[in-house]
Parts: structure tokens; sequence; C-alpha cells
């Protein structure tokens, strides 16, 4: 299996504060890889690192092969990298529509797109025209996540997609997340819901103080309850 | 794309209307403290008037400000420019001007309001790439720097046309008041009111209707998200401050006519102004701007009339009551 | 090092600088007698305490104020109203200080709390306004301040320069009153210009530091940045408005154009840039340096004018005339933020190029 993306020792400062120290992964294609770790780990910083929205000082990070660590945010996203960023970011002042209006990049809206879309997203279509900021939390969701696959992407890169979402709702966007592995997308997904993350993931990555300190098959964690303790403490377990 | 039907809208989130509400009210209020009724249908349309002038001026700052947290202090000195390099067109060809004819006054009037937004806009491509971008995301520097531009694009003017206040005549057939009854409205200032209603209409038209308007409003809200989908900000920032700069340009030309002459101090008149509108009206929201336009020219025309002594502190306190009222200003866009 | 607070110039060339600056300052009346040379000096002094009041906002707690003026012009103001209404006696000036001082302290504070009720951001503007809005004020309220033309007053029997202390015989000038007040107000600039320097340098200058670095987590430490941001604020404004009190001393007289216009607030930004954001020596160096080159490069601006329009160069002659001496500040200001944000006490001390 051929790594779509790759770090090599990448290093991200944030002010003078050094918070990635070396991060070395790959994310095979194709495959769902979950990054999981502490709070404060270094995860989001990961992601943004990967986006270009903050500078990895060092090391390298390639895309199918080429390197993208010098490339400008937008550079990175139009090779095809889809990022729902942990504060969902939709355009409150916009509305639904033009959220994903503007998300696809390449033209109009494809109508077998957004179908497929409304399949798994009903509210988004029952509030269309609505402004994005009037959603709920969940629906605000949702809409981070549709804008990421509104258009085929090469790589998807979410945060915490689950984050303070009720259960039932976690429920379906775990479905919504199957679905969209179904059709061949490589994700990159951090998780604090062990659950979710057992039901979506292929490959793990833990991460503590800014290194990965544990990489391998999801299936091998899950069966593993000492590692899975060892590596991420009980507040896991809770979730289960 | 098929246009898709909200099957159930949610219920429609209450319109913010109370700012817009306030010029009406204070415009009613002034009714019985002004006394005669002509002299307050004269007042108010001067303020709209002014209001307008003032709002083309500041329309370009807010926006810069909400797309990329850029402050330009030098923002003024477009103003100067503009209305500058529109002399260098009405008094060569002043016989055109005061020509008896609305036609040819236009010829001449036309073409000197475009190539003040043309030489302003290019400035303002000069000044992002040499005095902003350098600077970008540092505050502190992005002040000191564009005041630096202020002084010396005030201190070009003076070198270049003297330290003389230059005249600058309206055109003969914007002279005049139309008289309705007794009460006697200015040509001009009615024109300046109809350029500024066309050009927010235009900028709302854009803002919402077009790609590059979306992604303005987005960029106000969040640019790192802009970015992320793949849109390249700085070259649209780049645009809006070329636009906002010609604005800038455009309203220096007006306000000259206006007051029917030019100086180089009229940056820094109109910076103050400027500010005080784009401070009330919220960072980076073109409605609140054209409202606080209209508040601030209220505020100087019926305060000049009533407390004359105290047109500029008047609208401090304008601006101390709205931000009392709402901290971020009347409209507050930016999450930031 | 008690006098300089634990925080000395940490450079030979810089420490040599300083002291070249004050003991020129210091013999100035001696070496270089003449009324232009002592104004020179004394606005060297009185500049100095203003920017190092100004350093501690811009350069220890990052935020840009366009007011300071306006706290310059009440010192200078409360002097000369009350010497001009009181008559030239010392009571004069202790009700010029007590008059003074409290007013400048109030506005501070309004514009503090005022300003942290809305967006940080806002600060630059909102100062701006609030300082263009007192310069009408001032110039509009003439009964008072005598408008435009401002106030010419008389200083109490002891400073004026009639009042002779050591005659000619001695040093070939008189030691009078107005050499008295120059030591009086070199003294006191120089006491501010300390003050300030333990002010940064005690756990207070240190918050604020911190605040400026990165104020989100400052305040996650549990400092109460706006008490902190608020108390800068009004310490800043004391010293300025004690500057203008001295400036007006020296120049018996205030106006507009000597303490409250906006040119001298582009002066005094320039001044902290040049010499060094958040050093307070650089206040010292900035103030000696634009001081000396205002006064004698404009000499040298005006010959070179005539040279260029005796040449019939064109523009150059406009572009060079004296008048014209703000367009190459402007130029010279925009050049060193851009090339050297940390001023000459920054080159001197060889630090790495700060961020912020
Ligand atoms: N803008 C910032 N400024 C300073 N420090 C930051 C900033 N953003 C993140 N950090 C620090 O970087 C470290 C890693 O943060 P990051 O957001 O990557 O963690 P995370 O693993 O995503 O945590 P969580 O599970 O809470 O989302 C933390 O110590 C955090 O305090
Ligand atoms: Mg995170």
């Amino acid at each position: 299996m051929s790594a779509l993306l790759k770090l090599t020792g990448v290093e991200t400062y944030i002010g003078r504060y050094h918070i990635l120290q070396g991060v070395d992964f790959e994310v095979p294609e194709g495959q769902t890889t979950m990054l999981l770790g502490r709070n404060g780990a270094g995860k989001t910083t990961t992601l943004r690192t990967i986006m270009g929205l903050w500078e990895a000082k060092s090391g390298s990070i390639s895309l199918a092969g080429e390197p993208i660590e010098k490339l400008s945010t937008p550079d990175i996203a139009q090779r095809g990298v889809g990022y729902v960023p942990e504060s969902m970011a939709v355009f409150s002042d916009l509305t639904v529509k033009e959220n994903l209006v503007l998300a696809a990049r390449n033209g109009p809206l494809d109508d077998a797109q957004l179908a497929w879309i409304f399949g798994f997203f009903p509210a988004l279509k029952k509030f269309w025209l609505s402004r994005a900021g009037s959603l709920s939390g969940g629906q605000k969701q949702m809409l981070s996540i549709a804008r990421a696959i509104v258009e085929p992407r090469k790589l998807l890169l979410i945060d915490e997609p689950t984050k303070g979402l009720a259960p039932a709702i976690v429920m379906s966007l775990i479905e919504c997340l199957k679905e969209i592995k179904r059709r061949g997308a490589t994700i990159l997904l951090v998780e604090q819901n062990f659950h979710a993350a057992r039901e979506l993931g292929d490959q793990v990555l833990v991460m503590d103080n800014g290194t990965i300190v544990h990489r391998g098959e999801m299936a091998a964690l899950a069966a593993d309850v000492p590692l899975q303790e060892r590596l991420l403490g009980l507040s896991l377990e809770a979730h289960q | 794309m098929s246009e898709i039907v909200a099957t159930d809208a949610l219920p429609k989130p209450k319109r913010d209307i109370a700012p817009l509400l306030l010029p009406l009210v204070l415009a009613l209020l002034m009714i019985p403290l002004v006394g005669s009724p002509s002299s307050w249908v004269t007042l108010t349309v001067a303020s709209l008037a002014m209001g307008m002038m003032i709002f083309i001026m500041a329309s370009g700052l807010t926006l810069v400000f909400g797309l990329m947290d850029v402050l330009n202090f030098g923002h003024g000195a477009f103003i100067a420019v503009g209305a500058y390099v529109a002399t260098l067109v009405l008094l060569p060809l002043a016989s055109w001007a005061q020509a008896d004819s609305l036609l040819i006054n236009l010829a001449v009037l036309v073409p000197a309001a475009l190539l003040s937004m043309g030489v302003t806009g290019a400035l303002g491509l000069v000044v992002e790439r040499v005095l902003v971008l350098p600077v970008y995301g540092q505050h502190l520097k992005q002040i000191l720097m564009t005041t630096g531009g202020l002084i010396v694009a005030e201190q070009t003017l003076y070198a270049l046309f003297g330290p003389q206040i230059i005249p600058m005549p309206l055109p003969a057939a914007l002279r005049g008041s139309f008289i309705l009854g007794d009460v006697a409205i200015s040509k001009y200032r009615l024109l300046a009111l109809l350029i500024g209603l066309v050009i927010f209409v235009a900028i709302e038209l854009v803002l919402n209707r077009t790609k590059i308007g979306l992604l303005i409003r987005a960029g106000v809200e969040n640019r790192e998200m802009v970015e992320a989908l793949g849109y390249r900000i700085r070259r649209l920032f780049l645009g809006v401050f070329m636009t906002g700069s010609a604005l800038a340009g455009l309203g220096g030309v007006m306000w000259g006519l206006y007051r029917e002459q030019v100086h180089a101090s009229i940056g820094d008149e109109l910076t103050v102004l400027v500010f005080i509108v784009v401070i009330i009206g919220g960072l980076g929201s073109i409605t609140g701007c054209f409202i606080g336009a209209i508040l601030v020219a209220m505020v100087a025309n019926y305060g000049g009339f009533l407390v004359p002594k105290l047109a500029l502190v008047s609208n401090i306190l304008l601006m101390v009551a709205v931000l009392m009222w709402r901290p971020r200003g009347l409209y507050a866009v930016t999450s930031r | 090092m008690m006098i300089l607070s634990g925080d000395p110039p940490r450079s030979r060339a810089l420490s040599i600088l300083l002291v070249v600056i004050l003991l020129a300052l210091l013999a100035t009346p001696f070496v270089f007698p003449g009324a232009k040379a002592l104004n020179v000096a004394a606005k060297i002094c009185i500049f100095a305490a203003l920017v190092a009041s100004y350093d501690l906002l811009l350069g220890y707690t990052g935020s840009v104020s366009f007011a300071h003026t306006m706290f310059y012009g009440i010192g200078s103001y409360a002097i000369a109203i009350a010497l001009y209404g009181l008559g030239p006696s010392w009571t004069s000036v202790a009700v010029a200080v007590v008059a003074g001082l409290p007013l400048a302290l109030l506005l501070a504070l309004a514009i503090g709390l005022f300003s942290l009720r809305v967006e940080a951001i806002f600060f630059a503007m909102i100062t701006l306004a609030v300082a263009s809005a007192f310069l009408v004020l001032a110039s509009q309220l003439s009964w008072l301040t005598g408008g435009e033309d401002g106030r010419s007053f008389q200083l109490p029997e002891l400073l004026r320069p009639g009042t002779v202390f050591i005659g000619k015989e001695w040093f070939g000038f008189p030691i009078n009153g107005r050499i008295l007040t120059y030591y009086l107000v070199l003294s006191a600039c120089a006491l501010m210009v300390l003050a300030l320097l333990r002010v940064v340098n005690s756990p207070f200058g240190r918050v604020l530091q911190a605040i400026r670095e990165n104020r989100f987590r400052a305040e996650a430490l549990g400092y109460r940045t706006v008490f902190h941001l608020t108390y800068a604020n009004c310490i800043a404004a004391m010293v300025a408005a004690c500057a203008g009190m001295l400036n007006a001393l020296w120049l018996r007289y205030a106006g507009p154009d000597t303490s409250l216009a906006f040119s001298i607030m582009l002066d005094i930004l320039l001044m902290v840039v040049i010499g060094g954001m958040g050093t307070i020596y650089g206040a010292v160096i900035g103030a000696a340096i634009f001081i000396l080159a205002q006064n004698y490069l404009q000499a040298l601006m005006s010959i070179a004018s005539t040279a260029a329009s005796e040449a019939g160069l064109p523009l150059l002659p406009g572009l060079l005339h004296p008048d014209r001496w703000l367009l190459w500040l402007g130029l010279l200001f925009i050049a060193s933020v851009y090339f050297f944000p940390t001023g000459v006490v920054g080159r001197l001390r060889g630090k790495p190029a700060a961020k912020h």
C-alpha cells in the first residue's frame, strides 16, 4: 500500500513554543488513519502544519510523492486536500448554499454529489438558504464536512468531528464518514472518541508531546486494552 | 444545477434593524430642535450628501480591515491625491467646466474622476506592495508604515502642487439649487447623494451576488478557511485594496468639488472622520459603514447648526455613545 | 547599577553614546554658549522624557496611541494658563501642577477604560480621534487658551534671564535664571527617564511585556491585563504632562504648534522607532539624534535646495526645500521601521530582531 501523505521529522513552532518535535508518519492511500492523543498533544497543530497554516520549521511533508511543506495553503488545497478544522469554521454570514458554492472551487455544484451529500445530511437540504450561523452545532459540523467533500478530494484532514455532539448525531456522523470511506477517500482523522476511532480507523497513530508515540493497525490497538491504557489513559475508556 | 427548494427554512433570524433606524430617529428628533422645516430639509439633505461622500471614502478602509486585518493609517492620502489629480484635468479645462451645458461639463468631470480613480487605484497597488505586504500581520508596524506613507504622500503633494489652496470650482450646471416651495436643495448635493447610493448598491450587489463578493464576505469572517478552501486571498485582498483606494480617490474629488477647493491637509482632516465612521459601523461591515457615515454627517451638520463650536467634538461623543451601546460597532462582522 | 534599576545599556558603544549625550547636555551652557544651542539641548531633554514615556506604551505594551501629545499639551497649557492668569509666581506653578496632573490622569483613565471596553484594535483610531478633537477644542476655547496664538507668559523671578547669579567676569557670560531653568529641565527629565527605567524593570514592567508578547496567555496566567494596561497609560500620561510643563516653562509659551500638533506626535513616533522601541534608552538616543538633525540638517537642506535651483534642476529644489523636511522624515521613518525595527539601541546591542 503506497503512502499518499508522508511526514518526516516535522517540527513546528508557534511563536516561541516548540510544539511539534519531529513528527514522522504515513497515511496510506484509500485508508482511514486515526490520529489520537491527549489534549494538547499537538494533533490540531499537525493538521494545520500539513495544511500550511503553520509553517514547518524543519522536516518534510509530501503528498503523492511531491513535497508540499513549502507551499502556501491555497496551493496545498488545490492539490486536493480538504480540511475540516476543529472549530468547523463555517462562514456564518453566508447561507448553507453559499458555503458550498465557495467550497466547489471548480465550478457549479454537481447535482449528483449534492444528492449524495443530502442523503446523509438531510438537514443541509432543509436549511439550504438559511444563514450558516443559525445552524446547530451538529449541523455546522455536517456543513463543514460537506464543504470538504463537495468535490472529490485526494485527502481529507478532519479534526475532531464528533466534539460536543449528542450520541445520536455521533452515530450518524460515523455512518457518513464510513460512506465517504467506501467511496475510496483517504482520510486523516483526529478523534478523541475511541468508539468512533475503532469503528472508522484502519491505521492508528498516537501522539504525545508533539511526537508520534505509537503507530499500527487500529484493530490491533482496539484488541489490546493494556496498550490503550498505557497510551491514552483512562479518559478514553470512558467513551467505550 | 437545479434549484434546490428549502423544504423548511429556519424561522428567519430577526434582522438587526435597530442601527438602521438610528439615522431616521436622529433626523426626526431634530425637527423640533432645528425649528424651521426648510432649514431642517436643507440640513438633512446636506447630511445625506456629506454622509455619502464619507461613505465612499470609508468603504474601502472597512473592507481592507475586515478582510486582512490591515489598519491603513494612510487611507487619507488617497483622498488627497484623488482631489489633486482631478485638478490636473479640471483647471486646464476650466472653460469646459464653466460652459453652460451639462454635457460639456460632464465631458470634463467624468474623465477627471476616472483619472483620479485610476491614479489612486495604481497608488493603492504600490502602497499595498511596498508598505502593507512587508509587515503583513504586524499591526504595530502596519500603523507605523502607513502613517509614514501618509506623511510622504502629503509632503509630495505640497512639493508638487505648492502649499497654497487650489480652487476647484463646481461646473456651471451643478451650481445652484432646485427650489421646492421655500426649500432649496443644492444640485451638487443631490448628485453626491445619487452617486453614493449607486456605489452603495453596487458594493452590496457585488458582495451578495458574485463569487468574488462571497469570497470577500467569507474572508472577512475567516480568511484562513478561505485559504484552506484553495483561494489565494492575498490576490483578492490586493483587488479590494486597489478598489478601496480608487473609491477614496473618487471621494476626494467629490469632497474637493463640495468644498470648491483642495489642500493637502484634506487627507488629515478626513482621516479622522473616516476612522470614526469605520469604528462606529463595525470593522468590515459595509452596511455599518453606510449608516455610520450618515450618522457622522448628521451630527456634523445638525451639530454645526445648533452648537457650531462643537462640530468635531460631537463626533467623538457620537463614537463614545455608539461604542457604549455596541462595543464592536453597529454591525460587528469579524469573528476575530 | 541601582540608579539604572539593574538594566544597564548592555553594550559598550551604547554606554559611551549615552555618557557622551549626558555630558554634552550637562556642559552645553558652558561649552556651546548661545541661545540656539541651549534651546536645542533643552528640547532634547524634554523630548527624551516625553519619548521615554511613549516608549512605555509603544515598546512595552505594544499599543499605539496618538493621544500622547494631548497629555503633553495638557501639561504645557496648565503652566501657561496658570502663569498667565495668576501671574508669574511659584504658587501659579504649583496650581498648574495640582490642576494639570490630575486632569491628565483622569483623561488617561477615561481613554484607557473606554478603550478597554471596546476592541483593542480600536485603540489607535480612538486616540487619534480624541487627540484631534482636543486640538480643535484647544484652538477654539481662545478665552482660555489663547486660540491659535497660544499664551505667552512671564516666569517667576528666579527663572528669568534678568536674574543674574554670577556675573560675566567668571565664564565670559552671566549665570542667570535661564541657565538655572535649563538645569531644572535637565534634572527633572533625567529623573523621569530613570523613573521610567525603574518602572519597566519592576515586576509590573515584566507583566506588561508578557501582555505584549501574548495578551491571551498573560490573561490565562491570571494577570489582569485591563488593570495593567490602564495603569501603564496613566503613568505615561503623567510623565508626558510633566514634560509638557517643562516645555512651557522653557519656552515661556504654550500654543497648538508647540505642544499639541499632530506633527509632534509624528516626531515622537519617529524618535521611538529610530532610538529603539522597548528599551527606554532608545528614547534618549532617538531624541538626541532627531532633534540635532531637525535643527542642523534643515540648514543643509536649504543650501542643497538653493544649489539645485541654481543648477536649474527640475523638482529637486521643491523636494529639498527646508519646508519639505517632513517628506524626508517620512521616508526615513518608513525605512527605519522596515530596515531597523530595533532602532539604534537594538543595533548596538546586536540582539536578533524582535518579532513584534
Ligand atoms: N495559537 C497558539 N498559540 C500558542 N500556543 C498554541 C497555539 N495553538 C496551540 N498551542 C499549543 O500547542 C499545543 C498543541 O496544541 P494542539 O491544538 O495541537 O493540541 P491538540 O492535540 O489538538 O489538543 P486538543 O485535543 O485539545 O484539540 C498546546 O500545548 C497548545 O497550548
Ligand atoms: Mg485539537
